[in-house]
């Protein structure tokens, strides 16, 4: 299962955060905390995976920003690297070629994108279509309720 | 850019984002957003509140218009709405009911979109009142045949989320078996999300279903009525046999498949193409490794393993690394993967990357065996000087236990150690230089060794200060053994210990002034000068009391006791009493559980009895539980007379009823696992955690970092009721629990245990309960015992603890007059009926203590019957299935003496024996 998703800059701004197990805010502040510093500080083509207390963190640099995933011991790590590219995937897909600028001013898309993909810490939906046209789908019923 | 326009509200918000975006420094943002906080304030905008508290900032305000917002008709409001509450709204919120409300609305809705949107909004609080409200809705719109795939892919995991935080709300029903059926949906999408349910279900929930066996399911499940394929109430046993070894041989096939599969070319050159494949590859060596009985695929999967050993893939290094740990554990693999010792040392040496440096040397630590040790020792510690900072503390331990458990001959074990301590002394903690003395002293032939060794070492111009402590206190022992080369005389000896002294801190320093008084016992012609240095006012006026009362004491001592007495008080150090090698419970406290495998462990249990000369008598110590153990090691007999009471009251503290302080406290030094030297510890432990249990029903019998094993127990006649809860204190639940009652040849006559099976799965931070009955057929001394055995993470883990049943349990108390017990004192004459114990006071000798204690024994404790009033006299029948044994008691406490007499008459000897033993250990 995963524990959670974060997305930060280079510079350590948070971007996104998606939380799979109730926290406290004081914990959710210590885990932006330690996992900003711990992945920001590492070199570059070093390997993807760290252990943190008993999770497995899957990290990986897109540009300028860092999708950094939290995961429980038994997950499989080079399936967790994918979970991350298979969302800038869906992301790129719907914003055509994305960009740190997307994610910052359409952060509500980037939640409910990644709501469609992932859910109770677990895979939904893998297939691109069928999350873009659930997207798709909720934008032609905003632009109706205008 | 999305393809869609925004609407004004959108506007509005992209407006604020660039002006934050623009704000030139913190302050400036924090005038901006809190403009935007009054403007919000007045005219509520949900969005923009959102976007501000994903900046980190907080919000106190707007939960309930954000409640509003769901059941706005705007689609956007709504969707906002959720947003708000999913990433705001803790589960503990008052507003919960009232969102509730609204997504009971939306669940209700039929329109898809609405549904799924209520449903993640479930998933994302989670909360137990949700689960409370829509744990029965959910399967049903699940299973329901007219619900949209994306409803059901949606309602499908917010279920699991349900389930996980509440279980005991998710009731199983008809829709448990109609979940299985999803797996065979057209909708891939709609499998995925239904085979993670399923496979939470089905590993808390035998019962319901196994993902991978759905016909076996269909014949082991009992709702299911197969009509006349039932033979004997067994639903079709034939073709569940068939399905099973279909299963096994299919599971064979389909993994060598995969194996062979990643010998194919790739079909592409993108690393998501190759990423992909080898999760598929490593998930299926994780289970070969999980079934570590296949022996041509545990070394196919070595093989495999090790081709990625030197991919230039950064990440496939690590993974096989770290793959490989757990293959070096199976007896099928281990040799295969010693095959690559040279890559694994190499890439200690030369990856770039910390983390996959740091999976070599647990590599290296894992493949370890006795044929390969010294060369893993020699590269562990050249590769130590470089290490990073982070990891070295755990090296050292590491070379530590390996250079203890293959340690062939001393002389290396020793030079191994002192290198460990010259190279990385500062992360050379306690346990290490307690261990290395505590070898020593415990191996006459390793003595003359070390002291030279040592000697040798203290001569580098700086040495560490442990090397300092080790010197000192090595020398003041066995200083005398090299002696007699001139090089190194006594007085040689001694100025090189004192060059180092005022460079170290305190304890040293005083380890370092017994070290010397030992030296004037050892050589007398050093005695002027050691008592001049003891003289000199650095040291008798010194600041810190615990040096100025050494130098006083052992100066007074030196030069009042005459030779024999200084011989005698300063005699050389007994051998330590066998224990578990504190540096394995240190390592395995710092790594966390599963860290160290099984099979190691039956290794260094092997390796550690011979390096400690003798099981044996490791035994011995076990089964009499002396006061004066120590947890501590070598620290309450060290040579450091100055504190004998401080000791001692320590050694009180820990094993005295405080509670479940003194097991967490003892079990954090040795954290029980497979070993059976741990084994022994604990069995050791437990022997004083029965008598803790003598006198008092109800209690902490047991606890580690994983585990905590309640007790209340409640006794009637010859019958006894045994709770135990188990409480599991991890967060990762424990696979394959299960107990087992060992009763002994001697205890089954006795005594007649009877359990249910307990639940094989223990969630984190749960707690289950099992019920033992006991009766008591006949009187009897042994324990029954019960072993423990559950995985957690991988790793087996065994345990064996005694069960307090004590013969004292069955005891009916009597009233009776001072007239009538004496009279049947006098009855209860012969010598053999009679036991009787005079014993020093372990605890102080509290009145209202000692009656609690007599109280809690189970008998009446009478009154006015002994004629001096400081006695205690108590009175009660022992009652078996057979026989009841009538006992009388009396303790006689000397407060003057600290001394207590316990006599027991009963009417079967062994009774009496067995009170006396049980009873004296209690005061």
């Amino acid at each position: 299962m995963m524990r959670f998703l974060l997305l930060f800059s280079r510079q350590g701004k948070l971007r996104l955060q998606k939380w799979y197990t109730p926290l406290s805010e004081r914990e959710k502040k210590k885990i932006i905390r330690d996992m900003t510093t711990m992945v920001l500080a590492r070199q570059p083509r070093t390997c993807n995976f760290l252990h943190w207390k008993d999770l497995k963190i899957i990290y990986k640099r897109y540009a300028s920003l860092y999708f950094c995933l939290g995961v429980e011991s038994e997950e499989n790590e080079l399936l967790g690297l994918e979970v991350i590219h298979r969302y800038v995937e869906l992301l790129d897909k719907y914003f055509g070629n994305v960009c740190e600028l997307d994610i910052i001013f359409n952060f509500e898309k980037a939640y409910f994108i990644l709501d469609e993909f992932l859910m109770s810490g677990e895979i939904q939906e893998t297939s691109k279509q069928t999350i873009n046209r659930c997207i798709e789908n909720s934008d032609m019923l905003q632009e109706l309720s205008y | 850019m999305p393809a869609v326009s925004k609407g004004d509200g959108m506007r509005g918000l992209a407006v604020f984002i660039s002006d934050i975006r623009n704000c030139k420094s913190k302050e400036a943002e924090i005038k901006r957003i809190n403009k935007e906080l009054a403007n919000i304030r007045s005219k509520f905008k949900g969005d923009k509140l959102l976007f501000i508290f994903l900046l980190g900032h907080d919000i106190d305000f707007g939960h309930m218009e954000a409640v509003n917002l769901l059941s706005s008709n705007k689609y956007t409001e709504k969707q906002i709405g959720y947003l708000f509450i999913s990433v705001l709204v803790n589960s503990n919120s008052e507003l919960i009911r009232l969102i509730n409300n609204a997504i009971k609305n939306d669940l209700s809705s039929r329109n898809p979109t609405f549904m799924c949107l209520a449903l993640h909004c479930i998933a994302n609080v989670g909360s137990r009142e949700m689960a409370e409200a829509f744990a029965s809705e959910i399967p049903r719109i699940l299973v329901a045949g007219d619900t949209m795939d994306s409803v059901k892919q949606s309602a499908a995991l917010c279920l699991l989320r349900l389930y996980k935080t509440s279980p005991d709300l998710v009731l199983m029903g008809e829709w448990t078996s109609r979940v299985v059926h999803l797996l065979n949906d057209q909708h891939m999408g709609v499998v995925t999300a239904a085979i993670s349910l399923i496979t939470c279900l089905s590993q808390k929930n035998p019962m319901s279903s196994r993902p991978c066996v759905f016909s076996l399911q269909i014949v082991s499940s009992a709702s299911t009525d197969l009509q006349d394929y039932t033979y004997y109430f067994v639903p079709a046993p034939w073709l569940s046999c068939k399905l099973l070894r279909l299963l096994q041989c299919r599971l064979v096939e389909c993994l060598e498949t995969i194996l062979n599969k990643a010998q194919e070319p790739p079909k592409s050159k993108k690393v998501q193409h190759s990423n992909a494949k080898n999760a598929i590859l490593f998930e299926a060596i994780s289970l070969i490794i999980h079934y570590d009985s296949e022996p041509n695929l545990l070394v196919r999967a070595c093989n495999q393993l090790g081709q990625f050993l030197q991919h230039r893939e950064t990440n496939l290094r690590y993974l096989a690394l770290e793959s490989m740990c757990t293959l070096a554990s199976s007896e099928f693999s281990h040799e295969a993967v010693k095959t690559h010792i040279e890559t694994v040392i190499n890439a200690l040496k030369t990856e770039r990357d910390v983390s996959v440096r740091q999976r070599a040397a647990d590599l290296l630590y894992a493949m370890c065996d006795r044929s390969n040790a010294k060369q893993i020792v020699a590269e562990m510690l050249s590769y130590l000087e470089t290490a990073d900072y982070s990891i070295r503390e755990e090296m050292v331990l590491k070379v530590a236990i390996l250079a203890e458990k293959y340690a062939v001959d001393y002389s290396w074990y020793v030079d191994t150690i002192l290198n460990l301590i010259r190279i990385a002394g500062d992360y050379v903690s306690e346990e290490v230089w307690y261990r290395v003395i505590q070898i020593v002293i415990n191996r006459d032939d390793v003595q003359g060794y070390a002291a030279k060794t040592v000697f040798e070492a203290l001569q580098a111009p700086a040495c560490h200060e442990n090397m300092v402590k080790v010197g000192g206190y090595i020398l003041g022992e066995f200083g005398n053994l090299i002696a007699g080369d001139p090089r190194s005389s006594p007085l040689v000896q001694f100025n090189l210990l004192h060059s180092k002294f005022h460079l170290c801190s305190v304890p040293t320093r005083a380890l370092l002034l017994s070290a010397y008084i030992k030296f004037i016992n050892l050589f007398p012609e050093t005695k002027v000068t050691i008592q001049e240095v003891l003289r000199c006012d650095s040291q008798i006026r010194n600041s810190d009391v615990e040096l100025q009362q050494r130098a006083v004491e052992y100066l007074k001592l030196s030069s009042i006791a005459s030779t024999d007495v200084l011989a005698t008080v300063l005699e050389e150090m007994p051998p330590f009493p066998e224990r578990e090698s504190s540096i394995l419970a240190k390592l395995k406290k710092k790594k966390g559980p599963g860290a160290v495998s099984v099979t190691e462990l039956d290794d260094s249990k092997r390796e550690a009895g011979e390096l400690n000369g003798g099981g044996e008598r490791a035994a011995e110590t076990a089964s009499t539980p002396s006061p004066s153990a120590d947890l501590l090691g070598i620290r309450s007999s060290a040579p450091m007379s100055a504190a004998p009471a401080a000791a001692g009251s320590l050694l009180v503290d820990v094993f005295s009823e405080v509670g479940p302080a003194a097991p967490a406290a003892a079990a954090a030094a040795v954290n029980n696992d497979v070993n059976p030297i741990l084994l022994f510890l604990v069995t050791f432990k437990l022997a004083l955690s029965l008598s803790r249990f003598v006198c008092k029903n109800n209690g902490v019998l047991f606890e580690n970092q994983l585990l905590q094993i309640g007790i209340k127990s409640e006794y009637r006649q010859n019958l006894g009721r045994m709770y135990l809860f188990y409480g599991n204190k991890t967060s990762v639940q424990f696979a394959s629990f299960s107990t087992t009652r060992l009763c002994s040849l001697t205890l089954c006559p006795q005594l007649n245990v009877q359990s249910k099976p307990v639940e094989p799965l223990v969630e984190g931070g749960a707690q289950i309960q099992q019920v033992l009955n006991i009766e008591c057929l006949t009187d009897f001394s042994d324990a029954p015992l019960l072993n423990i055995k559950f995985r957690y993470g991988g790793a087996l883990q065994n345990l064996t603890l005694k069960l307090p049943v004590t013969i004292n349990k069955f005891f009916q108390p009597t009233e009776m007059a001072s007239q009538d017990f004496f009279q049947r004192w006098k009855q209860l004459s012969q010598p053999q009926q009679e036991a009787q114990k005079i014993f020093k006071a372990n605890h102080g000798m509290d009145t209202e203590v000692i009656k609690a204690k007599l109280l809690g024994l189970g008998s009446a404790l009478l009154d006015n019957v002994d004629p001096n009033p400081e006695n205690y006299v108590c009175a009660g029948v022992i009652q078996t299935k057979g026989q009841q044994v009538g006992c009388l008691l009396r303790l006689e406490p000397n407060a003057q003496a600290q001394m207590y007499r316990l006599t027991l008459r009963c009417s079967k000897e062994s009774v009496s024996k067995r009170l006396c033993e049980l009873l004296s250990e209690q005061f």
